[in-house]
């Protein structure tokens, strides 16, 4: 029997067209994320960008706190909606920081074996949890907390909304947190022991330095993932608009007015593109903080 | 780009076109799309639920949501039905015959709008200017002392103004009838649904709220409305006579004259059966009627 031919270079048979069929499946795949991130911003500003060219106020949008879209003189003014979605995302800061970086920190640096393995596991599980069962915790667990230990008439408010998103930022940033720890080389740790450091002198003076851009992306994530999510907020904030003085105010989010107003309004109205520029406002700014964390972390890479 | 776009619109308007068969179609099974007040979506389902043994041959699905969001649904002709407890705005009817909706109202009954109280609320009358001072844009009442009142179990006095979300129907005839118009303070705490604002008035003294009579419980407390010794008290007589100032109209819009089962239906809804039903569910019946 004859030895089978070698394949004339160039030759069209199966294996070949079978070749270009993976080929373009998993460049589409490679792609789409990006044609997706395009598609969506396309479509937001087109539903949106209606709103400016109606001849938008965008001094009353950016300083008066009067959002009344259905008012008989509607006015849209979205300052009160930036403080609601400002205070709460802040008050989440300060609950989730200090948590997931200490966690991040005794994770990667103290934890040993089974602990360590069974912390990570736990942790990622926290953040499985649907938002809307956040929310249902602020509704229910949170007010009535609240209400209890502070005594306030009411514990749907920034303090319960900044909580439960500091719980729910938490996760994200712990494992980032913990995944820059990592990235710092075994040596500084080795050379500083060496030089007779204490253990917390080798994490405070060596490896949070090193690891700091890392760190600060980990924040960004978390300021991120505050800043777009909806459900949560729109059940424990207590949907008000107010420009909060005290953690005891209720306030309202960008996210949870564009939730709660969108799906009743007529297509193509002045109230639907408000609440499409609304959009557009939250989507840059997600963006640009991503981006920011973007090219942190790179500095963390090339420096 | 443009073929993605059409790769996943297609689909989508494929399932959008196949779950709305012709109203009317004869002989087959007809299901009528019925959205809106969230005041009415209670009635609305006993009627669902009652027209079945009328005519097996026709479903009617209900949703709530808001008179606002029935109305946007009617313009955007994804409805046969929009409920409303309010009139539609002039902007609106422009809009949906813009879509090609020529909107006919129907007045389906009459709901008296009760000012609720927390139970341990000594206030026995609110006048409309007193409820513009606390509701009202530029109203200056924030604490229960400036009515000159003390209300136990609210230590701060601070009033907690609880108000609806800005599509519902409930929210506009509030604003309409007792602010006269004029705009809502900012503040509020809006709620998505009648029963939310019964449920957060129930458990909070310092609150106050308002809703459809027929959300209220016995563990609520129902302002008189009125000056001090002349109010009149939230009942569905009241409504039907006239004698309660805030009580309003029930509506139902179809698009264009119904014909075959959205006209069935609406003759079904304002005959004596469909009128009981109203009455038993706590709202006024449009008009006079005989029920067993």
């Amino acid at each position: 029997m004859a030895a089978p031919s070698p394949a004339r270079p160039g030759a069209r048979d199966l294996a070949w067209a079978g070749d270009k069929l993976a080929q373009g499946v998993i460049f589409l795949g490679g792609i789409s994320g990006i044609l997706l991130v395009i598609g969506i911003f396309v479509f937001v500003s087109r539903e949106g960008l209606g709103f400016v060219s109606n001849g938008l106020d965008l001094r009353e949008f950016l300083t008066s706190p009067a959002w009344r879209p259905t008012s008989n003189h509607p006015t849209f003014g979205a300052l009160a909606l930036m403080a609601g979605t400002a205070s709460v995302t802040g008050l989440a800061m300060l609950v989730s920081v200090p948590l997931s970086l200490g966690a991040a920190i005794f994770i990667g640096e103290f934890a040993k074996g089974r602990t360590r393995e069974l912390l990570k596991v736990l942790i990622e599980m926290l953040a499985a949890i649907p938002s809307v069962v956040w929310g249902f915790i602020g509704l229910t667990m949170m007010n009535e907390l609240i209400i209890d230990v502070f005594n306030v008439p009411v514990g749907l408010n920034v303090l319960n909304a900044g909580i439960i998103l500091g719980l729910m930022a938490a996760p994200i940033m712990t494992t980032i947190a913990e995944d820059a720890l990592k990235a710092v080389p075994d040596g500084y740790r080795q050379a500083a022991e060496a030089m007779g450091a204490t253990r917390w002198q080798v994490i405070w003076r060596v490896v949070i330095p090193a690891a700091k851009n890392g760190l600060v992306a980990a924040v960004l994530l978390g300021v991120g993932r505050g800043f777009g999510e909806t459900m949560a907020v729109l059940m424990a904030s207590g949907h008000s608009i107010n420009i909060p003085t005290s953690p005891f105010d209720s306030v309202r989010a960008l996210t949870a007015t564009i939730a709660a107003e969108l799906g009743e309004t007529a297509v193509g109205s002045e109230h639907y593109q408000a609440l499409f520029f609304l959009g557009i406002f939250l989507f840059v700014v997600t963006f640009a903080i991503n981006l920011t964390a973007d090219l942190v972390v790179r500095g963390i890479k090339n420096g | 780009m443009k073929k993605l776009l059409l790769l996943v619109a297609a689909p989508a308007l494929v399932l959008v076109a196949c779950s709305r068969p012709e109203p009317g179609a004869k002989g087959s099974r007809v299901v009528l799309q019925n959205k809106g007040s969230d005041t009415l979506v209670n009635v609305a389902q006993a009627w669902a639920e009652a027209y079945k043994e009328v005519d097996p041959n026709t479903a009617i699905a209900v949703t709530g949501g808001g008179s606002g969001t029935g109305i946007s649904a009617l313009i955007n002709g994804t409805v046969d039905i929009a409920n409303a407890s309010r009139e539609m705005k002039d902007q609106e009817i422009a809009s949906a015959k813009a879509n090609g909706v020529e909107p006919v109202e129907f007045v389906v009954g009459y709901d008296a709008l009760a000012v609720f109280l927390h139970p341990d609320n000594p206030a026995t009358s609110l006048s409309f200017e007193q409820l513009a001072g606390i509701y009202g844009d530029g109203g200056e009442t924030v604490s229960w002392s400036q009515l000159g009142l003390d209300v136990p179990g609210c230590s701060s006095g601070e009033i907690v103004v609880v108000s609806r979300q800005n599509n519902s129907g409930t929210y506009a005839y509030f604003q309409e009838v007792v602010l006269g118009g004029k705009d809502f303070k900012l503040g509020t705490r809006d709620m998505h649904g009648s029963k939310d604002v019964v449920d957060l008035v129930e458990n909070t003294p310092c609150a106050i709220g308002y809703s459809g009579l027929a959300y209220a419980t016995e563990h609520i407390k129902k302002a008189c409305i009125g000056e001090a010794g002349a109010c009149v008290e939230p009942t569905v007589e009241g409504a039907i006579s006239g004698e309660y100032p805030i009580a309003r109209s029930l509506l139902m819009y179809t698009s264009g004259q119904p014909t075959g089962g959205t006209k069935a239906y609406m003759d079904w809804i304002l005959s004596d059966a469909g009128q009981c039903i109203l009455l038993d569910k706590g709202y006024a019946p449009a008009a006079k009627v005989s029920c067993k």
